[in-house]
């Protein structure tokens, strides 16, 4: 059975259709790129998955128990959590208050030591305030405050983008680290050749349609799918 | 020219118009920066407060139940408000917010005119409050020294639940991002349940603690939500720290204006919110492009 398993959900912004029938699945330990252009409806697919966004037809099943029209906290506290692409860290808190926020619903949180130890840059932070952080150190944030949850599913909105070159290696390197530890992920990233160094399997999006779904690995040896949703860059 | 004893007296007087003034922009603030909703019937509620204690000095006589109770009251009315009208306009565009709230605002002091009629009332000045103190440079009323206390140990402790607890920290995260807060798995409906009430609470107890120094009267809170909007600009939108260094800024500036021309007293306030709108459009503790 897959953990997260997606039916023919249609969400809209108003009266204006973004997502159409997007249906996908995801299993235990994978992690699963969502690819296409900007506008593709890639972010409005998690933003529906977290329940920051209510799919007005379809089904959402996280562990079997469906979770579509349930408010983010709930979601949340079934297992899933969203970094969003825009970080979101509040930045009047401290790293460490940042952290505790995070873990005061979750069922069995990460010791703070945990998160040092992925995270030793945030460490040294830990008492500076959120806005002072660099680009990149909030986006370490933003994911440890996931992370500190112990969630069954991470979803990771554009983790590398913004982010200076070296930055998004050891983000690649910590999303790879976080891969082979078995944690499940789905992240939609427009950096193709990043995401398909860890990804298993790939979802391609066009116009608020899922138009291609395959193995990453296929990806890597033959790019040529890809045009389809992804244009001339691939 | 004013004395110096004079001006020594004034700022005494601005410290307990602002210090007042701290604590009503304090709920003020929270519920903007939380819920995103700007409270007009603040005012209102701060009269409700006053009447609240009228009511029960007449059934205790005791100015510290009247406290309480009054606390008790407030908070089933910021409950209620809450849970009854708010929570189906969080969604809403901000002048639907503004108008129930406006409505809300008119329809308590109307209620308040309705029942124990225009005229003023009195509360009377606690037992242990009656008399002047001697300050050594000056001679000031005891309660109007109490009163600054009181206020200070109030939001003394208004900082504790918000810096110090769980609940504030949530609050805080909730002030920069309640739809972050909410997915990291908390309910910040109770949340925002809490921080209307405590914001009802607050402006509350300023108009019960007020209630014995001026005449009471249903619309003795316009002036002081005006004030308050003003002190909130000042300070920041969503800054408790802002509110507090915001009021006591605007107590002391109407005060000491007073002083030498009280007809200019919401002018140099206005003149000084202008000037740090320009210089700091964020207000002094606020960041940019909060709320």
């Amino acid at each position: 059975m897959s953990l997260l398993e997606v039916e023919r959900i249609n969400t809209l912004y108003g009266d204006s259709h973004v997502l159409f029938d997007v249906s996908l699945h995801v299993a235990e330990n994978e992690v699963v790129a969502l690819l296409g252009r900007n506008g593709a409806g890639k972010t409005t697919t998690l933003r529906s998955l977290m329940g920051v966004l209510k799919p007005r037809s379809g089904a959402i099943r996280l562990n079997g128990r469906p979770i579509q029209g349930l408010a983010p906290a709930r979601i949340a506290r079934a297992g899933m959590q969203l970094v969003p692409e825009e970080r979101a860290v509040f930045g009047g808190l401290t790293v460490e208050e940042n952290l505790r926020v995070a873990r005061l619903t979750a069922e069995k949180p990460w010791p703070l030591d945990r998160i040092w130890e992925v995270f030793p840059r945030l460490k040294e932070r830990r008492t500076s305030r959120g806005r002072t952080l660099s680009g990149g150190e909030q986006q370490m944030l933003s994911i440890a405050r996931a992370l500190i949850r112990d969630p069954s599913l991470i979803l990771l909105d554009e983790p590398f983008e913004g982010l200076a070159p070296l930055i998004v290696q050891d983000l690649v390197e910590l999303t790879k680290r976080l891969a082979a530890d078995g944690r499940t992920i789905v992240v939609v990233e427009q950096n193709v050749a990043a995401v398909l160094s860890f990804a298993d399997r790939v979802y391609g999006f066009n116009n608020g349609h899922v138009v291609y779904e395959g193995r990453a690995a296929d990806l890597r040896a033959d790019a040529a799918p890809m045009r389809g949703f992804m244009g001339l860059a691939a | 020219m004013p004395s110096t004893a004079a001006l020594v007296s004034q700022a005494f007087n601005g410290l307990a118009l602002g210090s007042l003034l701290a604590l009503v922009a304090s709920g003020l603030t929270i519920i903007l920066g939380t819920l995103g909703v700007l409270n007009f019937a603040h005012g209102a509620l701060f009269a409700v407060g006053a009447y609240t204690a009228f009511v029960m000095m007449q059934a205790t006589h005791s100015f510290v139940l009247a406290l309480l109770g009054g606390c008790a009251i407030m908070l089933i009315i910021g409950f209620a408000m809450e849970r009854l009208v708010i929570r189906h306009f969080y969604a809403r565009p901000d002048e639907d917010q503004i108008l129930v709230t406006y409505g809300i605002g008119i329809v308590l002091v109307e209620a308040l005119r309705a029942y124990f009629g225009g005229n003023s009332q009195r509360v009377p000045v606690p037992s242990w409050g009656i008399g002047a103190t001697k300050l050594g440079f000056m001679v000031y009323p005891t309660y109007r020294l109490q009163l600054i206390g009181i206020v200070a140990a109030l939001l003394a402790g208004l900082y504790l639940v918000l810096y110090r607890t769980s609940v504030g920290l949530v609050v805080r995260a909730g002030i920069e991002n309640a739809g972050m807060v909410g997915i990291l798995g908390i309910d910040v409906r109770r949340t925002f349940l809490f921080v209307f009430a405590v914001g009802i609470v607050a402006v509350g107890l300023a108009g019960m603690l007020y209630a014995p120094v001026v005449a009471v009267t249903p619309d003795m809170g316009a002036s002081f939500m005006v004030q308050s909007f003003v002190v909130i600009v000042l300070g920041g939108l969503g800054s408790f720290p802002g509110a507090v260094i915001g009021g006591l800024i605007a107590g002391e500036i109407i005060s000491l204006t007073s002083a030498f021309d009280s007809a200019y007293s919401e002018v140099m306030l206005y003149g000084l919110m202008a000037l740090v709108l320009v210089a700091r459009p964020q207000g002094l503790f606020g960041t940019e492009g909060r709320v």
